[in-house]
């Protein structure tokens, strides 16, 4: 591309000039890469040629016009980010495993039922090195699972009911971790200025709040909240007990439930079976369907 | 009929019995993890440590009772493998296969660039945030390499965005804290092939049977009707494709009913982006909302821009 444009600005044929610049556009529009330097070669042919015609002054200068817009697709980072992450997934993992992929596209069979953090830090698919296929996975703000509710929480609700209902998951892993913004925030409350969604989210915690306060009154807010990350777990694997198909499955042993907690800031991954709750709370009543 | 959860009050590990903090449970209190069974990690340089917890037994004397405990555990799991299981696995065989996961996290990513998850673990500054189905096949880490710290990630059955006026909802809490709080500039919304929810959105009967999937994924229903407009003549898996790439560009028009979203996407603070992965090909196709076009339209159809498809 480079040495296209070096020839131009050798060349003094205007109208070969011409029909060569349409030829860089449609090359540079497949190629994206020498976008810049295509651009910067026409620049310097209005710079230093200055036997062009005005036709061919205005030609080129259009040509220049129209290429500096079709520069944000190829040049923004964030999209050269997601598709270097795609093309290495493909070649590395895709391309040289086709009998599972080919599988996997027939249907998923997977392991575990995962609850985990939306923060960025935590991907379980990450730390834990789970392969497509092997974890069925939601993430929200602080892993928090709701209490059975079709009308509030419906979409954890249709997770896990597409999860044992429909792909036996025999495993159930809710994971917390260190430093969690969604816990902070369920400790700090209630704060002057709100914010609508988070706060109603939150408050899925508050029996879990409601303990720590309660057994570690004299800790700093921040030992304070680290308890919380991991009662909130079991305030999670807890509620897990409020939808039928859970109580269901576990009384015939066909699904076990799980906790974790994630700490990255020491490198360290903690992992419990749910047996006994620890949160006192009063009898929960059946659910009413709908 | 569910019954009622197991109380056990009585032997309540956190509760008062158990929770006379004395000074010496209160410092094994802080520099440990509380009530884990197991724990994976490096001390210090290099050892790996297991180390069995009870959760009654976090505050007192913790080798013995835990070994004591272990015991009673494996005595447990004997009588569960004598019972007809058909696929629950044994406890230890999920400890050992989660130890060995994150052991090879430890070893090959987390040690390898220490410094970079130290300065992670003070403050996450994403550049996405990420709305993806819970299909175990279509994790965004796997198949577009995000690495820790790049994207805040929702995932929910069938990848939905429910509009504003729906009401606080698991997404839209994310949303907020994604948008407002770390103040991400690019969400992107990722459908896929054979989407177990949208396949339920299009199979759905109006038959007054209801179940959690059905509460769900009605949130998708305009893209059901442009789907099944679209697409009448051709058959059902056909008209499912439709509706997964259709409710794609639905979420992304509900994202725009959030007024704190718009206000950043109207500035060019914020872009929305679509994404949708075939994993039958291997195929990713990507799409930007174009707002300004999106807008004058008025009817509330969706104008996309920078297509791109990566096979």
């Amino acid at each position: 591309m480079y040495s296209v444009t070096a020839e131009l600005c050798s060349s003094s044929c205007t109208s070969t000039l011409i029909s060569q610049l349409v030829c860089i556009k449609e090359g540079v529009t497949m190629a994206g890469q020498s976008l810049d330097l295509a651009i910067q070669g026409l620049k310097e042919l209005l710079r230093e040629k200055e036997e062009l015609n005005e036709v061919a002054v205005a030609k080129i200068e259009k040509l220049v016009d129209e290429l500096q817009r079709i520069r944000p697709p190829f040049l923004d980072p964030v999209v050269i980010n997601i598709r270097n992450g795609f093309n290495e997934f493909k070649i590395n993992k895709f391309d040289k495993n086709p009998d599972l992929y080919n599988k996997l596209a027939e249907g998923q069979n997977p392991k575990y039922l995962v609850f985990a953090c939306s923060d960025s830090r935590v991907s379980p698919t990450y730390t834990l090195n789970f392969q497509p296929g092997d974890a069925f996975m939601v993430r929200n703000i602080a892993n928090m699972v709701p209490q059975f509710d079709q009308i509030r929480y419906s979409g954890t609700g249709a997770a896990i009911e597409y999860a044992i209902n429909a792909l036996h998951v025999p495993n159930i892993l809710v994971i917390g971790h260190s430093r969690c913004g969604g816990i902070k925030r369920l400790m700090e409350l209630p704060q002057d200025d709100a914010f609508d969604f988070i706060d109603d989210w939150v408050k899925i915690g508050l029996p879990a709040k409601v303990k720590v306060l309660d057994e570690f009154p004299n800790y700093d807010f921040y030992e304070q909240c680290k308890f919380c990350e991991l009662v909130s777990v079991y305030n999670s694997l807890e509620n897990l007990r409020t939808y039928p198909y859970v109580v269901r499955e576990e009384k015939e042993n066909r699904l076990r439930l799980y906790g974790g907690y994630y700490d990255f800031v020491k490198g360290e991954f903690s992992i419990w079976k749910h047996e006994r709750p620890i949160i006192p709370r009063p009898p929960i009543l059946p659910p009413r369907p709908l | 009929m569910a019954s009622p959860a197991p109380l056990a009050l009585s032997r309540d590990p956190f509760g008062s019995k158990s929770l006379a903090l004395s000074s010496n449970s209160s410092m094994e209190l802080q520099g440990t993890t509380l009530g884990a069974s197991r724990i994976f990690g490096y001390q210090l340089k290099s050892e790996t440590h297991l180390r069995l917890f009870a959760v009654s037994r976090s505050y007192q004397g913790l080798p013995l009772r835990a070994s004591r405990d272990h015991s009673s555990m494996t005595q447990q799991l004997e009588n569960a493998r004598l019972e007809t299981v058909t696929k629950a696995e044994d406890a230890c065989d999920i400890f050992n296969d989660l130890k060995d996961r994150f052991l090879s996290f430890k070893k090959n990513k987390y040690m390898e660039n220490i410094e970079h998850f130290q300065n992670l673990a003070n403050a996450q500054a994403p550049m996405f945030m990420v709305i993806a189905c819970a299909d175990s096949r279509v994790c965004p880490s796997n198949i577009l390499g995000f690495q820790p710290g790049e994207a805040f990630m929702i995932r929910n059955v069938a990848n939905l965005v429910p509009p504003f006026e729906n009401g606080p909802c698991e997404t839209n809490a994310a949303l907020e804290f994604a948008v407002n709080t770390l103040k991400v500039e690019n969400l992107l919304v990722i459908g896929h092939s054979c989407c177990g929810g949208i396949r339920a959105l299009m199979g759905m009967e109006d038959d007054g049977s209801t179940s959690f999937i059905k509460s769900w994924v009605i949130v998708g229903k305009n893209a059901r009707t442009k789907a099944r407009a679209a697409a009448s003549s051709l058959d059902f898996d056909q008209q499912c494709k439709h509706c997964e790439k259709e409710s794609v560009n639905h979420s992304l028009l509900n994202l725009l009913t959030y007024p704190w979203i718009e206000e950043k996407v109207a500035k060019g603070e914020l872009s929305i982006h679509g994404g949708y992965y075939d994993f039958t090909e291997c195929t990713f196709e990507k799409w930007s909302l174009d707002y300004s076009e999106s807008k004058k339209d008025g009817n509330g159809r969706f104008a996309a821009k920078d297509r791109m498809l990566w096979c």
